[in-house]
């Protein structure tokens, strides 16, 4: 006997699909009560390391939308053996990001000779006032407890 | 003088045919820069009849940014920052011929690796491009779910890239010479080198083998549906030779019948090492339109899985000196973009930057087919085409 | 009791319980849509955003009313009147048990299609009085969309009503009593279809949501209202869903009679059993608009016009046969 085969119309199987979605779970995350972690190469904000800073302003100069302000002065620095004579050493006064204008590129993360800027995926600084989104160096420098360790390469 | 009547020959009457014509003028339309269906801020003024139209003439510029001037402020490693943003969609997809373009004029070789990445995060920006696409040309039609189901599936899509590049929309991941390796700029860094992370193989198989399920689950829920067929089967058709002599390139074109795909003519990318079929039309209407997008999406999702197990290990980047210098010259490069087909010519005068550069936006010439296309359409119908087209305003206005 | 008071209290339990049904079908078609969706839909309102139609009325409430300077001001103020009092007005046939209705009227079917053709006029002068061309093609597609499918609305009524030989609906039921089986199954699953696409696109949902052709024109013939006009139209929209689903388990389904329950009870258990039956006609058209695209308005005239009014008026031509012969 022939097996009659009957073609199911289309608009049945969308339907079906639509209604089996109904007992899924939902896949929205709860934003303020429930956090999704990000890749640990996620660009959030710019952590600053003053140590190792030596205001060269190549990250200054490299910006496209120039948004770092960078103002430093030397130090005489006692010597390092008796008898020797004084180092000089650069100090920073200000260096501001601008997160306003910053466009997330990280162009001056990688530029930096010293590494001295690093990456970190925190993203939740928002501010009521446009001008408190000029993170001087002390803000900078708070940021540096969030950089993640790097993680493993594939090869 | 008098007239005198002749009552053997006088005329009948009813011959006399009196004619009155009910002057009616169309209305004018303006389908405007704000509007929920038109992908961005596109004005159309529409002149209108009833619901049809006869004549449809687009006023663009609304978004124009100015991207080939700004683009000559800046020095070669910094345009590329901007040049992401121009089809925000796809963000990976528009570094990369800028990219060639300039490799060329400096006449420098890209390592095989870096190339296989820039394959697979391409093929990546292509997939993310498509499902917004499929996401979205429903909606303009009335179905209001595949969007949904569209987003969740691209958001594993932006998480691989995020993981590698850092950013999901605007990467920025291309150097000159490579990709970006991060491996030290001067004397006393310590930074290691930012190549695919770990996990990275078994999580993007996971995802396309997921994408490919997707990719069915769509053709089942919208294009079976008897209602989505009815409104875009022989709707909007274009045939290939006016829309070859109009410039249109990239999925449109395909989907009318022409075989033509640059990944397969040029090698700005190897290609040539993988297996892939060139999914066409036969109609040239919108219903073949978002077909062969979403071909397309399998055909990008299989690329990727035989990328990862062909690619091949090595250094990611040339060595290029730390202040690039171009030397004097001009290239063009074409690539195959989500949209289209996408070209820079970079004019250098061996300066820092780019004395001119000349980007050739799929989009723009796309939309240039509109008012030959939408002669004659009802009001719904001109929806529907312009959905199918895909178009970006960041695209068309640069 | 006296005929005003009766009147009254009649009028008073209506009012009080058509917008608290409009508000379940709110939240079964809001929040079932999200969780279709797969995501939750609006959570933090009340109880996991369970409570938040009342949330809503309550935002509308305190609006600005604005009404635009070249519209028709008294033509734009009157028309959700037109569409308000016709979906109030069906609520007078629909039985909730052999007592509990309002009127049982001995041509409640007529009266079904008397006063649901009204709201033409209504969706017409909102769309025309609105100083906006997109309103206009609006208004003037639901116009020609409303006309075309009350003929098959009635049509596969008239079915029903040759084969329980009685207009009015608690007589109707009676006859699906005596069936022993709904009229659904009795004979009469095609005009319980067309009823049902009928009813779709008087509704003007999706898959015939045209006028209203959201990404077209942005709400079609609504998009000049704000504030409490607006909160009219939108209540009428599911008030509107909650009569033709119940018109249709009444007259198709069986109404507020499930075999097997003791008839002495009817009156407290057949306003529970309607309402389930009609909730749940009502989940399957919030499943159909959320899986379907929408028609081009002249393919939704040319099936009107086409297919439902031929096969209804063949049904009608079988039942008519197998009522006299059987």
């Amino acid at each position: 006997m022939k097996k009659i085969r009957i073609k199911i119309p289309g608009f049945l199987k969308g339907m079906f699909i639509v209604f089996s979605n109904l007992f899924k779970k939902n896949v929205t995350v709860n934003y303020p009560f429930e956090k999704e972690t990000l890749a640990p190469r996620a660009r959030g904000v710019i952590a600053l390391d003053q140590e190792a800073c030596t205001s060269c302003m190549l990250c200054a100069r490299q910006c496209p939308d120039w948004c770092i302000y960078i103002e430093g002065h030397k130090e005489l620095q006692p010597p390092s053996k008796p008898g020797g004579r004084p180092r000089s050493r650069a100090v920073l006064d200000r260096f501001d990001i601008d997160y306003a204008l910053c466009m997330y590129c990280g162009i001056c993360v990688e530029v930096c000779p010293f590494d001295a800027l690093f990456w970190s995926p925190d993203f939740e600084y928002s501010e009521y006032k446009m001008s408190s989104l000029l993170h001087d160096k002390a803000k900078l420098q708070d940021w540096l407890v969030t950089v993640p360790e790097t993680v493993g390469l594939e090869s | 003088m008098v007239t005198t009547i002749d009552p053997e020959n006088r005329p009948f009457v009813s011959e006399a045919s009196v004619s009155v014509e009910i002057e009616t003028e169309g209305m004018t339309l303006n389908i405007g820069p704000q509007h929920p269906s038109t992908h961005g801020v596109l004005r159309l003024v529409a002149k209108v009849e009833g619901e049809q139209i006869f004549n449809v003439e687009p006023v663009l510029g609304y978004m124009h940014r100015g991207y080939e001037k700004l683009a000559e402020v800046r020095t070669y490693p910094q345009v590329t920052t901007l040049v992401n943003r121009i089809d925000w969609v796809s963000g990976f997809a528009n570094e990369i011929p800028f990219m060639a373009a300039t490799e060329e004029l400096m006449e420098i070789e890209v390592p095989q690796r870096a190339l296989y990445i820039r394959l697979i995060l391409t093929e990546m920006a292509r997939i993310c491009s498509h499902f917004v696409f499929n996401g979205a040309y429903p909606l303009e039609i009335g179905a209001l779910t595949p969007l949904f189901y569209a987003m969740e599936d691209r958001e594993r899509v932006l998480d691989l890239i995020e993981s590698v590049t850092g950013g999901r929309f605007h990467p920025n991941f291309n150097r000159i010479g490579g990709i970006k390796p991060a491996a030290g700029a001067g004397p006393t860094t310590k930074k290691d080198i930012q190549d695919l992370p770990i996990g990275f193989y078994k999580e993007t198989q996971l995802a396309m083998e997921k994408i490919l399920a997707a990719a069915d689950k769509f053709e089942d829920l919208v294009g079976g549906n008897e209602v989505f067929r009815a409104r875009t089967k022989g709707v909007g058709v274009l045939p290939y030779d006016i829309a070859s002599s109009y410039g249109v390139s990239g999925p449109i074109l395909r989907a009318s019948g022409v075989k033509f795909d640059l990944r397969s003519t040029t090698d700005y990318l190897p290609y040539k090492d993988l297996d892939f079929e060139i999914p066409i039309g036969e109609n040239g209407d919108c219903y073949d339109r978002w077909y062969v997008r979403l071909q397309e999406i399998r055909e990008s999702a299989k690329l990727v899985l035989q990328a990862i197990d062909a690619i091949p290990t090595g250094p990611l980047q040339t060595k290029v000196p730390k202040v690039i210098k171009v030397p004097k010259g001009e290239a063009y490069v074409r690539a195959e973009n989500p949209k289209g087909e996408m070209g820079y010519y970079v004019i250098s005068e061996g300066g820092l930057g780019p004395y001119r550069l000349k980007i050739r936006t799929a989009s723009f010439s796309n939309i240039s087919v509109l008012p030959w296309i939408l002669e004659g359409v009802l009001i719904p119908d001109l929806l529907a085409i312009m959905g199918s087209f895909d178009f970006v305003l960041g695209d068309v206005d640069r | 009791m006296s005929f005003g008071l009766e009147l009254l209290l009649k009028v008073g339990v209506v009012a009080a319980i058509a917008p608290a049904m409009a508000l379940g079908l709110t939240i079964l078609e809001i929040k079932g849509s999200a969780y279709m969706q797969r995501r939750p839909g609006p959570l933090h309102v009340g109880l996991r955003g369970f409570i938040f139609p009342i949330a809503e009325v309550l935002k509308f409430f305190q609006k600005e009313d604005i009404i635009p300077a070249q519209a028709d001001r008294s033509v734009f103020k009157w028309a959700p009147a037109y569409i308000f009092v016709s979906v109030f007005g069906l609520f007078v046939i629909i039985p909730a048990s052999p007592t509990l209705v309002v009127r049982d009227l001995e041509l409640g079917v007529f009266y079904l299609l008397a006063i649901s053709s009204l709201s033409t006029i209504g969706v017409l002068t909102a769309g025309w009085s609105s100083a906006n061309k997109f309103s206009m093609i609006g208004g003037l597609r639901a116009a020609a969309q409303l006309i075309a499918y009350e003929l098959p609305l009635i049509l596969s009524v008239i079915g029903v009503v040759i084969q329980a030989e009685t207009m009015s609906l608690v007589g109707i039921v009676e006859a699906q009593k005596e069936w022993g089986v709904p009229f659904v199954l009795a004979g009469q699953l095609i005009a319980f279809l067309v009823f049902m696409t009928a009813a779709t696109a008087e509704m003007m949902r999706v898959p015939f949501d045209m006028p209203i052709g959201e990404s077209e024109l942005v709400s079609g013939f609504l998009t000049e209202y704000s504030g409490i006009r607006f909160l009219l139209f939108y209540i009428s929209e599911y008030i509107n869903l909650f009569v033709m689903c119940a018109i249709a388990s009444t007259i198709f389904l069986g109404g507020y009679h499930i075999p097997f329950l003791p008839l002495d009870w009817v009156n407290f258990y057949g306003p529970l059993v309607l309402i389930g039956k009609t909730f749940f006609l009502g989940f399957i058209l919030i499943l159909i608009r959320w899986s379907f695209p929408r028609f081009r308005e002249d393919q939704l005239q040319s099936i009107a016009w086409k297919i439902l009014v031929p096969v209804s008026l063949a049904n009608i031509f079988v039942t008519s046969i197998m009522k006299v012969v059987f």
